[in-house]
Order: structure tokens, then sequence, then C-alpha cells
């Protein structure tokens, strides 16, 4: 592809420099060029961008969703995710092994990848399980899966109580420098709870997920990543506890990394008052004083990024009752704007925000990714800051439509994403849509 | 006439006027079950389903009879006649039963929320007839009239609840409405029953019996479930029984004019002595008697007030639940 553009006017977020200011983005063969200042660039042929009052980012990187294929196309399909992720200024995604069948496999990793060739639009890159068929017991066929192209390991959604497994799960991936990603909550402390443990449990008459769930196990598998030297990223990191933990462990110089998701950011236990099921997910959504400390690790750098664990599910999965209803949202489609409203919000600035999306999850996964440098692929998206609108789950790209964020008023979307140079998403109004530069 | 709610979904965050005019309503009615001919034709013509998702005697009975004597027509559903065992959803099931025109639906589910679940699903009134461990807030408002008939006004006295709190629907239901009539609620039970966010619900919170019922005013014992020692909240019911078995003893620390509910069915000598189950304090069977009553109160009010809205406000049964506890509830 020999394609030259220039992305003229905008805002340009650099996310590992710390910076966002003016300037114009030079691509070529699907890749970037250089940066310049704004005004010094000449369009010289190339296919001129009007990115006036717009940001310019990397494109986003969400290291945690689940794509369902191969197995629950009922809920979304490789091709839907990827069309959700583009609407959503996401050109990266890591997806989770709890398919069916699982990915604990090469050759199911090669299924995803080459369903995702097919998809044409997003990077996917495919997590593998920790365990044979995510039971907690022996270790899935990491090296043929990472020889087939797994970023990490996980067992996400299927905690690891084994602390002996997780032990040489953490040992063993050292040889292939792959993150053990962990969904950390005691399966003995949460006993089939479905909402964090608390006043409004207690008030509600539904079995509670205490914080400590997740503290405790956060706690072992740092006390495991120190033992064996094992790289531990920790997920959804939902509790104040849990944070101040990882924190600590990277203070003391472990390979800890961290996320955090968007609807733990903003959402309270609040949110499941009137057995709403869209706010049922796991780990729960906890207390106003979990999401401020959360906040404050997303801002100080003890969470390295923000994962969407986007987790689509059919409509009749939450249409019964709560206990009984599927755990997760989708969130996509509406992390980005989310994610600004942060920085509204004074949480933190927009580059570090940013660099919570791109070259954090980047980063620990090892993605070539996340960033504007001159020879990174041109994965960019065109963010217009001010744009308002409201949530509504019947427009969304996703199969699914099972989001806590119905009816929010949001300011700020992506409007273009780019993927190695190409146009993959275009929302702009048509008066502001590609035109030449002769 | 302060009667406003659309459903009787649960008795937390409703006003105490509501309440007491359910109360009121239920003393009028006491005295169509003391007749010859126990009937009125009040609902004549109405169709009220019982659906039934968990063993219950007592209370479909009393709903049963309540919709009799008031000449409705009632159609009882369990679970194991219904096709909950086919595997239709709770929701498929209130969409068919919504296209038969019920006029109300009482449920009772294993699953707290499933009466709010139905309410979304279907227009008629919903009644909950005890869902989960949330709330049976037909079962709280019998108790306040029995207390109400026995001690007076609710204000200002000292309600003692003890036994299985963490999973109880009837103290929940009865902690916000006695809470919401001035009285002094104390919560007692072990502290795995009986967790430390329970005083934030706005209870005193005792862990010893002798504690709990010192100079109580009406004292409530909660049914303890079997299989809550397999769970180890406690180690056995004989342990359990021994720290929380309500004895004479146990009542001699109340105030002398005491009173004793349970909710039934009884375990005697685990969580309550047959001696005070039988007691001349004992007001168990008032209990019985006086649900039949607030449930035909329930059913006319809700049922009268959903038939004066009339065709013309059909389209708001269509807007979400109202649900008033919501909003304000636990943070204050």
């Amino acid at each position: 592809m020999s394609e030259r553009l220039l992305i003229a006017g905008g805002t340009v977020v650099d996310p590992a420099a710390g910076t966002a200011r003016p300037g114009d983005v030079r691509v070529e063969d699907g890749c970037v060029v250089e940066v310049l200042p704004p005004g010094t660039a000449r369009a010289d042929g190339a296919t001129l961008v009007d990115a006036r009052g717009l940001l310019v980012l990397p494109g986003l990187v969400d290291m945690h969703v689940h794509l369902r294929e191969p197995g629950y196309e009922y809920k979304e399909t490789i091709a839907t995710g990827v069309a959700a992720a583009l609407a959503g200024g996401f050109t990266s995604l890591a997806c989770m092994a709890n398919t069916n069948p699982v990915n604990d496999s090469a050759a199911v990793t090669q299924y995803i990848l080459d369903r995702a060739k097919v998809a044409n639009g997003a990077h996917v890159y495919p997590i593998g399980a920790l365990s044979v068929g995510l039971a907690g017991e022996r270790l899935a066929e990491i090296g043929e899966m990472h020889r087939a192209g797994i970023v990490a390991v996980s067992d996400d959604g299927q905690p690891v109580m084994d602390a002996g497994l997780m032990r040489r799960a953490l040992e063993y991936t050292r040889l292939f420098d792959l993150p053990v990603i962990a969904h950390e909550e005691d399966r003995h402390l949460a006993d089939g709870g479905c909402m964090n443990e608390g006043v409004t449990s207690l008030r509600l008459g539904l079995r509670g997920v205490p914080a400590a769930a997740e503290e405790v196990m956060i706690a072992r598998d740092i006390a495991l990543a120190r033992l064996t030297g094992g790289r531990l990223h920790v997920a959804h990191v939902s509790t104040a506890g849990g944070a101040a933990l990882v924190r600590d462990a990277k203070a003391r110089g472990l390979r800890v990394t961290a996320e955090v998701t968007p609807h733990h950011l903003f959402l309270t236990e609040e949110a499941v008052s009137g057995y709403g099921t869209n706010a049922k997910v796991a780990p729960p959504l906890r207390t106003p004083a979990d999401v401020a400390a959360l906040r404050a690790a997303l801002a100080d750098g003890t969470i390295d990024a923000i994962a969407t664990d986007h987790a689509p599910h059919h409509e009749d999965e939450k249409a019964v009752e709560f206990e009984h209803a599927a755990n997760g949202v989708v969130g996509l489609e509406t992390a980005l704007p989310l994610a600004l409203r942060l920085v509204a919000e004074g949480v933190c600035d927009l580059p570090t925000v940013v660099a919570r999306l791109t070259v954090g999850p980047a980063g620990i996964l090892g993605l070539p990714a996340g960033t504007l440098a001159p020879g990174a692929p041109a994965d960019l998206v065109l963010v217009d800051r001010d744009r308002k609108w409201r949530v509504e789950a019947r427009k969304f790209r996703s199969k699914s439509r099972n989001t806590p964020f119905e009816g929010w008023e949001m300011t700020g979307r992506a409007v273009a994403t780019f993927v190695g140079g190409r146009l993959v998403c275009d929302d702009r109004p048509a008066a502001a849509a590609l035109r030449s530069a002769s | 006439m302060a009667f406003t709610q659309r459903h009787l979904l649960g008795l937390e965050g409703v006003p105490a006027p509501e309440i007491i005019a359910i109360l009121d309503t239920a003393a009028s009615f006491k005295e169509i079950s003391e007749r010859d001919i126990k009937k009125v034709p009040t609902l004549r013509g109405k169709t009220v389903i019982n659906l039934f998702y968990e063993p219950s005697t007592r209370t479909r009975t009393s709903f049963e009879i309540a919709a009799k004597r008031l000449s409705a027509d009632t159609i009882n559903i369990t679970a194991s006649a219904s096709s909950a065992t086919k595997g239709e959803t709770l929701t498929d099931t209130a969409r068919n039963l919504e296209a038969m025109r019920p006029d109300a639906i009482v449920i009772r589910h294993p699953s707290s929320g499933a009466a709010h679940l139905l309410a979304r699903h279907a227009s008629c009134p919903i009644l909950n007839a005890g869902d989960g461990c949330h709330e049976h807030p037909t079962q709280a408002l019998l108790d306040l009239l029995t207390i109400r008939e026995h001690r007076g006004d609710i204000a200002g006295l000292t309600v003692a609840i003890v036994g299985d709190v963490l999973h109880s629907r009837v103290a929940r239901s009865n902690l916000h409405a006695l809470r919401a009539l001035g009285a002094t609620v104390r919560l007692v039970g072990p502290p795995t029953l009986l967790p430390k966010e329970t005083a934030a619900l706005g209870a005193e919170v005792h862990h010893r019996l002798e504690d709990g019922v010192r100079d109580a005013d009406v004292v409530m014992m909660l049914r303890i479930q079997r299989e809550r020692q397999g769970a180890n909240y406690f180690p056995s019911l004989d342990e359990y029984s021994q720290y929380y078995c309500l004895t004479e003893e146990a009542v001699r620390l109340a105030k002398p004019q005491v009173i004793i509910l349970h909710p039934g069915p009884l375990n005697r000598g685990l969580e309550i002595s047959s001696a005070v189950a039988d007691g001349p304090y004992s007001v168990i069977m008032d209990q019985v008697t006086n649900g039949v009553a607030v449930r035909m109160a329930l059913l006319y009010l809700l049922i009268a007030r959903s038939k004066s809205e009339g065709a013309s406000e059909a389209a708001a049964d269509a807007e979400p639940v109202a649900e008033p506890a919501r909003r304000t509830g636990a943070r204050a």
C-alpha cells in the first residue's frame, strides 16, 4: 500500500512523551513517517485529512475483551466485536480465552487469528488459557499457543484457586516472557455472590462478594510473582485494597501490572439497586471509596491500563432473576468518552489517560501499538472532544446491548479510525469527509 | 386515602401514612372473617393469580382465602405444576400471565428481586409474597397489625428480631416498616448471620439473646433454616439453640407485657421453646388471623387503585416500576 496521508490541523497526543500539541501527522505505506509542527507540512500529493478541531491519538488498545468466537457467536463475533472496537476508537484488542472450544490450543489460537484476518479491521491478539479447559488443573500448551501468536495467558473469569498451579504458570511463562493475567477472586470468599458485599447487598437480600475476596488473591499472587520472577497482570482491579497492594508491589520492584475498567471507575454498587442486571459484573461494582482509590491509582500509575472487559451477553441472559443473570457489560463503544470524562473531572490530564489506553496496555502485552513514533503502524483515531451524544445501546455496532451506561450524556467520541493508514471507520460530518488535495 | 402504591414489592421507603392506611383498611376487613357468610362482593369479577415458586402453605392459603372472601377468582400456580420445571423464564411466564389479563399477581420466589422483575413485565399490580432474602412485606404488615392490636401505637416500642437476619426477608420488611412507624428495632443473632453493616440499616445490633430481649416490648423470632449449619454459619443446630432459643427464662428479661411473634412454621425447641410458643404472651395465632385481613386489604387497595386509574392511564403502566425506596434509602 503506497497511499500517503497528511492528517493536518489537529491536536496530536503523544502518550509516550506526555504531550498534547498542534501538529500534522504524515503517513506513508501504512506507517507514521513523522509528526510535524502545524503548518510546516506540504500536502505534496498526499490525501489531506482535515483534523481541525480534533484530537489525533494513537489507535487505542484494549487488552481485555471477550469476542465470543468461536462458540458464542449469538453474543458477538470477531467481526462485530472488531466493528464495535473501531467505532469506539480501538485498533488493537486482546481477546480472552473463554470461548467454546476454549482457546487452550494452537489450533484455536490460529482459528481466532484467521477469523480476525477475515474481519479485516482492528488487530486481534489472542490470550491463551492458562489451564486446559480453564479447569484450573493442568497447564495448557502455552508454548504452542505462543508460537501461534498468543500475547498473554489467563483463565479469566475462572480464578486460579490452586496456588501451586499459579506458581508454575508464573514460572513457566518466563520462558516466553508472557504476562499471566489474573482474575483475582477467592471462590470460597465469593461463595456464589452476585454483587459487592456491604450494606447494599444486605438491603437487597443478595449474596455479596467481599472486597477481601479480591485482596487475598492479589496478595497471594504478588507473593508468587516475587517467588517466581514471573509477570503478573492483575485484571480489572475493583477495590481500594487491591490497588494498594499493586502499588506496594511496584514500589518493591516486582513485575506486577494492573488494569481497571471504565465501569469500576464510574459506577458503584448503587447501580444494582433496582436489581438492574446490566450492572451485574465480576468483580462487582464497589463503593464510592473504591472508585476514588481506583481513580487515584490510575492517575499515579499504579494502574497501567484502562481495559473494558467488554463482555457481550444476549438479552435473554440478562432478562432473568438477578442472581441468575450473566456477569458482564459491553464497553468498547463507551470507554473513550468515559476516559475523556476522567480528564474533565480532573482525575488526570489528557496525555495520561491516553497513555492508559495506548502505551500502557501495549507495553504489557508487547504490542507494536499505542505510539506515533516514526515507523509505527499508522493506527490512528481522530476524536471530537466536544461532540455531545447520548448512549443508546440499540445503535451499538456490538451484537449485544448490555451496557450500564444507557441514556448517559457523553461528551467526545471517536470520529475516524485508521488502521495501517487505512480509514476503517468514519463518523465525521459529511462536510469534513476526506477530500483530496491535488 | 393515603395509599398510592402501584405494586407492593417491599416496604423499604414506603412512608408511614401509607403503611397506616393499609393497617386501617385491614382492621376494617377483619370483621368479614367473623361473619357467618364470610364473603363480600368487593372484587367480584376480578382474577388473582398466586404464582408460587417456593413451597408455602401458610402464605399461599392466606392469600387464597383473602381473595375468595372478597369474591375474586383465584388461580394457584406452583413451581412444580407450572412450566418452571420445563425451563420457562420468569420473564416469559410474566408475559403469558399478563396476556390472560389478571387483576393482580401474587408472587413468591427464591430469588431476591423476582417481584421487581415480574413488575417490569406485567401491567397489573404485583404483590410480593416473599422474594429470596429480600422482603416479605405482607408478613411484616400482619406483624404490625398484630403488634398494634396488642400494644397500641407502634411509635416508641422496642422490637427485638432474633435469628438469621442475614437471610430473612421477614426481618428486612419488618425493619423498614417498624422504623417508618417510629419503633426502635434491635436485630439479634450470631455475627455470622448479622453482618457488621447491619447497623447502617438503622437497627441496634446485639449478638447475645439476653441483651437483645432485655426490656423489649415485642420479641419476634425468626425461623432458622436447617441448611445453614452446613454452610458454617454456626457449628450445629444444637449449639445455635443453646444460644438463641427463646425460653421462658429469656422472656422474663423483656417487659412484663411483652408479646412474642413468629412468622412460622415453628421449629419447636430450636429457636423457640414450646412453653413460649404456646404461652400467654404468644400472639402467633393472631398473626395468622391478621394475615388474611392484611392480604384482603392489599388486594382491595391495589386492585381498586389500578381500576380507578382506568384505561386512560394504561400507558403509564408501561413506565418503569415506581420504586420509592431505591433512591433515598440506605445512604442516609
